[in-house]
């Protein structure tokens, strides 16, 4: 079947769809954002957490069908949606992100891509080396600087669904923050960097106001 | 160039922003945070087929037939391989024993073995085709604990044994035996005031890394192939892969994708051969990418076990013998069973003094899931069994349990069972020390003026208490833990550095083929060049086979080892360097002949900080290049009848103290703090370190009360594989981490520094344990803890 | 495998009625998983997320019509007040990823007996509206479980909305895993106080076959109430009394042994949770509520 519905603020188009894929199998190998992740396939992770209509949700329970005409942000559209909500008289990104950091590099952006214009379908024309310069949204930005990101597997889901609580509840408690994340699992943090991050977050969007 | 057992000399880059010792922040950071991080997963190739494992679906049985006709004749449907299909001689593998068939040969020997494989153009495709495999078992008595495998008439695993341990077992069912003795326990028992029997039962605990197992292989033109992959060691990956493609090492190419963790569960192959099989078959890429239920078959898990310890101790507190006993349950396969085994006696007794020992430790062969590395590695088991001893016995003598600890530790110069000295910091007491020193959390922290925040409390969203029943309960542990890989390995790494000028700038290459999994290699080593090559810009290449070896990311090695190995080819570039410039520039100073010269802030300096030249002007039309290995002192094998040998090469240590809420009536635990003091000899990245630490604790809180994978004892069948019944902690479950770090130079190590990604997941479990025993009364001795336990229940 | 996408329920029901075997499919959150593991291969899928009636609640005089679908982050947030029990239900569910796409028609759908809402639905007292192009019915919560993941539904039935009284009096819900946020149930317990008719009512999820109602402790409860005069005096509770009714709760298990807890276990936490909501609802109904309410 094809399905039609908007990632990131863009109109796509996904054919020959099986009718068993889920959102998160058409965004990974149909669109080319593999961001989302595949860690459980059953809704225990929430690493494949995108927003639908707004929403955040387990793009790994929602059938391909279900999406017809509905409007998807995946984390790679996240930066981009944070600005415009920012625009829209939110938090004044960009005033948050500090600039730590040393000079490294990793020489392959996507480490071990495999050659032949494997990666040509990507969406976002993104050619950089290491991202760096990319604009990133005050949790991305959060999480790299607190120590949260580790194999980062997790990451994307937990910035997808971090991202909409700091939305609904800018001055979270700690037990606000745990239990909005209680559905995005983490296996190498022990969670306290991911506190850390959106605490940070917090503070700064405040600071930001 | 440091040399084995040398101290080293530590130099700080104060000079170089970024160096060692600060907290900079990860190369990949900006990759992984906006989702543009390829992990194996993530790969695609145009006109990639999709592979799919057939797998068995009892633990124990003949094969009688298969029948792939129908599979083969399904539309879209590539190939289609059995073990007939294998290309040459060599069809099986494993990391120390090649006992593990590619593809099921003739029997099966634990639910999930891969029986088959399949290459399709889409996923259901390959599924369906996996589907219409008709596989016909006769079922034979599965093995599934001591009893069934040493029994006079069991059935054996494996038939004909000829592998190095087969030798020396007292049962061909047996893996592994290590025994260590030292002293005399039968006489020192006499001397003991006290003597305290345990045994204890250690669940079936899971990696549960969130990246599945997944990569892709893409046919070269030369006939080779290039497997895009996560692992945690590609080079032992190689060397498996090659003889069953009947390639040699040079075309089987190999580059590490993104790893979406590993905690020892990627040590082992899981799908790497039957991508390249089916690559190869096809003439078309292949991806393979497990889903969360086939991961739990894909990979080992950490070896259940079942302890036997008897302590003795005088009336004033000194501990007289340790015996044990630890039987470990290695399942099907050997994967890396004998060197858990060797773990498992020579740290058996804890980080204590004990001139008396009498020591056992095995792996089984049985009919459940082949287990093999996690994160502690054999340490595991025995911490949570030898804590739970020190605090029987202490309670016994009626002292307090970390007075009579410190009373016992271990320090710089006691000789472990093994026969060997500890040779460098071993500050137990001190860890105790700083570990209860700690302020205790608040009491009652769920109590608001608005009631009770079920969020805090034992059950939390689940809304079982408002807090009846709830019981508070504080408890200690300390553990051992060895560094890099031990018994006489031949334990190396191989970095190669580059130094040119770029754009203006000099920049550092460093290239290794170490697995980066999430530990934060990649952001050390750009903090060594920075320190050794005073230079601000540092490129990671991407890790592949392209370089020599690295060794395996575990044993708490990588940055000791190839953190080493990166030291000492900067050390080697750094000379080249200065031999360039005194080429250059030498008669322009006289410091160039005379003075020590180090490279800072893209300058040569004397060490008196006198700038002799530029970098930019020395390296003018010059790049420089070493590749170079480098090994940590070595070390021997453990004598095969007294287990005496000098077997490790540096020892890891940290103590916890946990504090737990228990709803006493339904047996439901929330751990309301978890606080680590750890020594790290040198904390190369404080950030990382702190992370590696609360990551490894939670693993540990994580088999204290919930993580085990379930095994029906009538059919060896695993019972949870899935997220739903497979629990790892939320954020929900995980307390607050406080850490208190010490850093202790080991001489031996580059900077001084200890592994530290182990030791955390040792004694986190034990002080959980001791933390509800506290608030129960109850013996509790097994873990993970379930409500039944607590309850009167189970 | 053919994808079904009505945009009106009459298209739905009409599509149900030309295939009976289509498994419908709202919030995803059961059938995807049994997708994705490759435990099931319906024939047709029939998406109901286009039918935006099924989304909607409307609040009556007597009970609510919550659509089918509406998502359980609403329950939480727009119908604590009426629908209490629920609402603490609704918030033991998986994680809020779940609780965003998952709704009570899914849980009645699927009918495990581990599905969250039931306790509550039990207790409160409510009617599963379905519908099929043959005609509506209103089915009785105390008859719509019929077995083990077996319901009361035709073959070409729809569940439309569920009608569940408004609560007259204090309602809590407790739930057992060996986890602190995102576990299935090991078992769970719903009580419902009903002072209008002066009765209780309770639910069991998890410890039988099917979601039950320990009605020889709900009679118990009722007499013992009514001949001690608590509705109209406000006593405490005598611990005999609740350690009765608690017992009561226990042996209207019908447990089994399995991965997630024991058959013992389940007996046991029923009991205990039986009485810890009596006295957390019956103290809130001598108007001591602020302290014993728990976070919804």
């Amino acid at each position: 079947m094809r399905v039609n519905f908007t990632v990131n603020g863009r109109p796509q188009e996904a054919d020959d769809v099986w009718e068993g894929e889920s959102l998160l199998y058409v965004l990974r190998e149909r669109l080319g954002l593999p961001g989302s992740k595949n860690a459980c396939e059953q809704g225990e992770c929430g690493s494949c957490t995108v927003r639908l209509d707004g929403v955040p949700v387990c793009s790994c329970l929602v059938a391909a069908g279900q999406v017809e005409g509905r409007e998807v942000v995946t984390v790679e559209g996240l930066a981009d949606f944070a600005k415009q909500r920012a625009e829209h008289g939110g938090c004044a990104t960009g005033a948050c992100g500090t600039d730590g950091k040393a000079g490294t590099s990793l020489q392959d952006a996507q480490l071990g891509v495999p050659p032949g214009g494997a990666w040509g379908r990507a969406a976002k024309g993104q050619d950089s080396q290491t991202g760096e310069g990319t604009e990133l949204s005050p949790i991305q930005q959060a999480f790299i600087d607190a120590g949260a990101v580790q194999c980062g597997f997790c990451t994307p889901g937990l910035l997808v669904a971090a991202d909409e609580m700091l939305e609904q509840n800018p001055n979270p408690t700690d037990a606000d923050i745990r239990e909005a994340l209680s559905g995005n699992l983490c296996r190498c943090t022990g969670y306290e960097k991911i506190m850390d991050a959106v605490r940070l977050a917090a503070a700064r969007q405040g600071e930001a106001v | 160039m440091p040399t084995n057992g040398a101290p080293t000399k530590i130099t700080q880059g104060s000079q170089t922003k970024g160096g060692i010792g600060e907290s900079t922040l990860r190369p990949d950071g900006t990759l992984k945070v906006t989702g543009e991080f390829a992990y194996s997963s993530d790969m695609w190739h145009e006109d990639m087929l999709w592979g799919q494992i057939l797998r068995a679906t009892v633990a124990h049985a003949e094969i009688v037939s298969i029948d792939t006709s129908e599979a083969l004749a399904m539309a879209g449907v590539y190939a289609v391989m059995t073990y007939d299909d294998l290309p040459t001689d060599v069809k099986n593998y494993g990391l120390e024993i090649q006992d593990t068939p590619v593809l099921a040969h003739g029997k099966v020997r634990h639910h999930g073995e891969p029986v088959a494989i399949v290459a399709a153009d889409h996923p259901e495709t390959a599924r369906r085709a996996a589907a219409k495999i008709k596989v016909e078992y006769r079922d034979l008595p599965v093995i599934t604990d001591e009893a069934s495998a040493t029994a006079p008439d069991a059935i054996l695993v494996h038939e004909g044994r000829d592998d190095h341990h087969s030798g020396h077992v007292p049962h061909p069912n047996i893996v592994h035996r290590q025994p260590i003795f030292r002293g005399d326990a039968a006489e020192a028992a006499e001397r003991a005031d006290v003597i305290v029997k345990g045994e204890y039962t250690f669940g079936m605990q899971d990696q549960a890394f969130l990246g599945p197992e997944s990569g892709l292989a893409v046919p070269d033109e030369d006939g080779g192939v290039h497997l895009y992959i996560a692992t945690q060691w590609l080079h032992s990956d190689l060397k498996q892969i090659a003889p069953v493609l009947g390639l040699p090492e040079s075309k089987v190419r190999m580059t590490l994708s993104g790893v979406g963790g590993a905690f020892g569960g990627r040590e082992d192959l899981s799908m790497q051969i039957h991508a390249c099989l089916l690559a190869l078959r096809t003439g078309k890429p292949v991806k393979i990418v497990y889903n969360r239920f086939e991961s739990f078959f894909g990979h080992v898990h950490r070896h259940p076990a079942k302890l036997h310890y008897e302590h003795g101790a005088t009336k004033d507190g000194k501990l007289t013998h340790v015996k044990c006993r630890i039987v470990l349950d290695g399942g099907a396969y050997a994967s890396a069973s004998p060197a858990v085994v060797g773990n498992a006696a020579s740290l058996s007794i804890g980080p204590y003094v004990v001139e008396d020992v009498d020591i056992e430790a095995l792996a089984l062969y049985t009919n459940n899931p082949p287990c093999g590395a996690m994160r502690g590695f054999g340490a595991v088991q025995a911490c949570f069994a030898y804590e739970a001893q020190m605090d029987k016995v202490a309670k016994q003598l009626g002292m307090d349990p970390i007075k009579f600890r410190q009373l016992n530790a271990m320090e710089q110069g006691t000789i472990m069972p093994t026969g060997q000295p500890v040779d460098s910091p071993a500050p137990v007491a001190e860890l105790l020390r700083r570990v209860k020193a700690m302020p205790l959390p608040p009491e009652r922290q769920w109590e608001s003026s608005e009631g009770a925040d079920v969020r805090q409390l034992p059950g939390g969203l689940s809304n079982t208490t408002h807090g009846e029943g709830v019981v508070r309960g504080v408890g200690y542990a300390v553990g051992i833990k060895n560094v890099g890989f031990s018994e006489g390995f031949d334990d190396y790494s191989t970095a190669k550095v580059r130094m040119e000028v770029v754009g203006g700038e000099p920049v550092a290459t460093v290239h290794t083929a170490m697995a980066e999994v999430g530990q934060g290699g990649v952001t050390v080593h750009a903090q060594i060049a920075r320190t050794e090559l005073g230079v601000a810009q540092v490129t990671i290449h991407p890790a592949d086979t392209q370089v020599g070896s690295a060794g395996s990311t575990s044993a708490s090695r990588q940055t000791y080892v190839t953190g080493g190995a990166v030291k000492n080819s900067c050390e080697l570039v750094r000379e080249k360097v200065l031999e360039i410039g005194r080429r250059k520039f030498g008669s322009y100073h006289p410091a160039w002949a005379t003075a020590e010269l180090l490279l800072e802030g893209g300058k040569v300096v004397t060490d008196g900080g006198e700038v002799l030249a530029d970098l930019v002007d020395v390296l003018e039309g010059e790049a420089v290049e070493v590749e170079a290995e480098w090994r940590h002192r070595p070390t021997e094998a453990f004598d095969l009848r007294t287990g005496q040998g000098f077997g490790h090469v540096q020892y890891s240590f940290a103590a916890h103290r946990a504090v737990v809420e228990v709803d006493t009536e339904l047996g439901l635990v929330k751990v309301i703090e978890l606080a680590c003091a750890q020594d790290v000899g040198k904390a190369l990245n404080p950030l990382s370190v702190i992370g590696q630490i609360q990551g490894g604790t939670t693993q540990g809180l994580g088999v204290a009360v919930m993580e085990e994978i379930i095994v029906d004892p009538k059919t060896a069948k695993v019972r949870n594989p899935s997220f739903t019944d497979y629990l790892i902690p939320t954020i929900l479950d995980t307390p607050t981490i406080p850490v208190d770090v010490l850093e202790l130079a080991d001489d031996h190590a580059p900077y001084g520094l200890r592994g530290i990604g182990e030791a955390p997941t040792l004694s986190s479990t034990p002080a959980v344990l001791a933390a509800i025993r506290n608030a129960t009364g109850l013996e509790l001795n097994r873990t993970p803890v379930r409500p039944e336990h607590l309850t009167g229940t189970a | 495998m053919d994808f079904l996408r009505p945009a009106s329920w009459e298209e739905a029901l009409a599509a149900k009625a030309e295939h009976p075997t289509a498994v419908p499919i709202a919030g995803g959150t059961d059938v995807m998983v049994e997708i994705n593991f490759d435990h099931r291969r319906p024939e047709y899928l029939l998406d109901l997320n286009r039918i935006g009636d099924l989304y909607e609640w409307e609040v009556g005089e007597d009970s609510v019509r919550l659509g089918a679908s509406v998502p359980y982050t609403r329950i939480m947030e727009h119908l604590r007040a009426e629908l209490p029990g629920l609402a603490l239900a609704s918030h033991t569910v998986a994680s809020p990823q779940i609780r965003n796409r998952g709704g009570v028609g899914g849980n009645l759908g699927t009918a495990s007996p581990a599905g969250d809402a039931h306790p509550a639905l039990l207790a409160a007292g409510a009617e599963v509206e379905v519908e099929s192009v043959r005609g509506s019915r209103r089915i009785p919560i105390d008859e719509f479980y019929t077995g083990v993941k077996r319901n009361a539904l035709a073959a070409d039935e729809l569940i439309r909305a569920v009608h569940i009284k408004k609560a007259d009096g204090p309602q809590q819900y407790s739930k057992v895993g060996t986890r602190n946020a995102m576990v299935i149930a090991v078992c769970a317990f719903g009580l419902a106080l009903h002072p209008e008719t002066r009765t209780v009512r309770t639910g069991i999820g998890s410890a039988a076959p099917t979601p039950v109602r320990a009605k020889a402790a709900e009679e118990f409860l009722n007499a013992a109430l009514e001949e001690g005069g608590f509705w109209d005096n406000g006593k405490i509770i005598t611990p005999s009394v609740a350690k009765q009714f608690a017992d009561l709760c226990s042996a209207a298990c019908n447990p089994i042994d399995d991965v997630r807890g024991t058959a013992s276990y389940r007996r046991h936490a029923v009991g205990i949770m039986a009485r810890r909501t009596l006295t957390w609802t019956w103290e809130s109904y001598r108007g001591t509520a602020a302290h014993t309410e728990g976070v919804a």
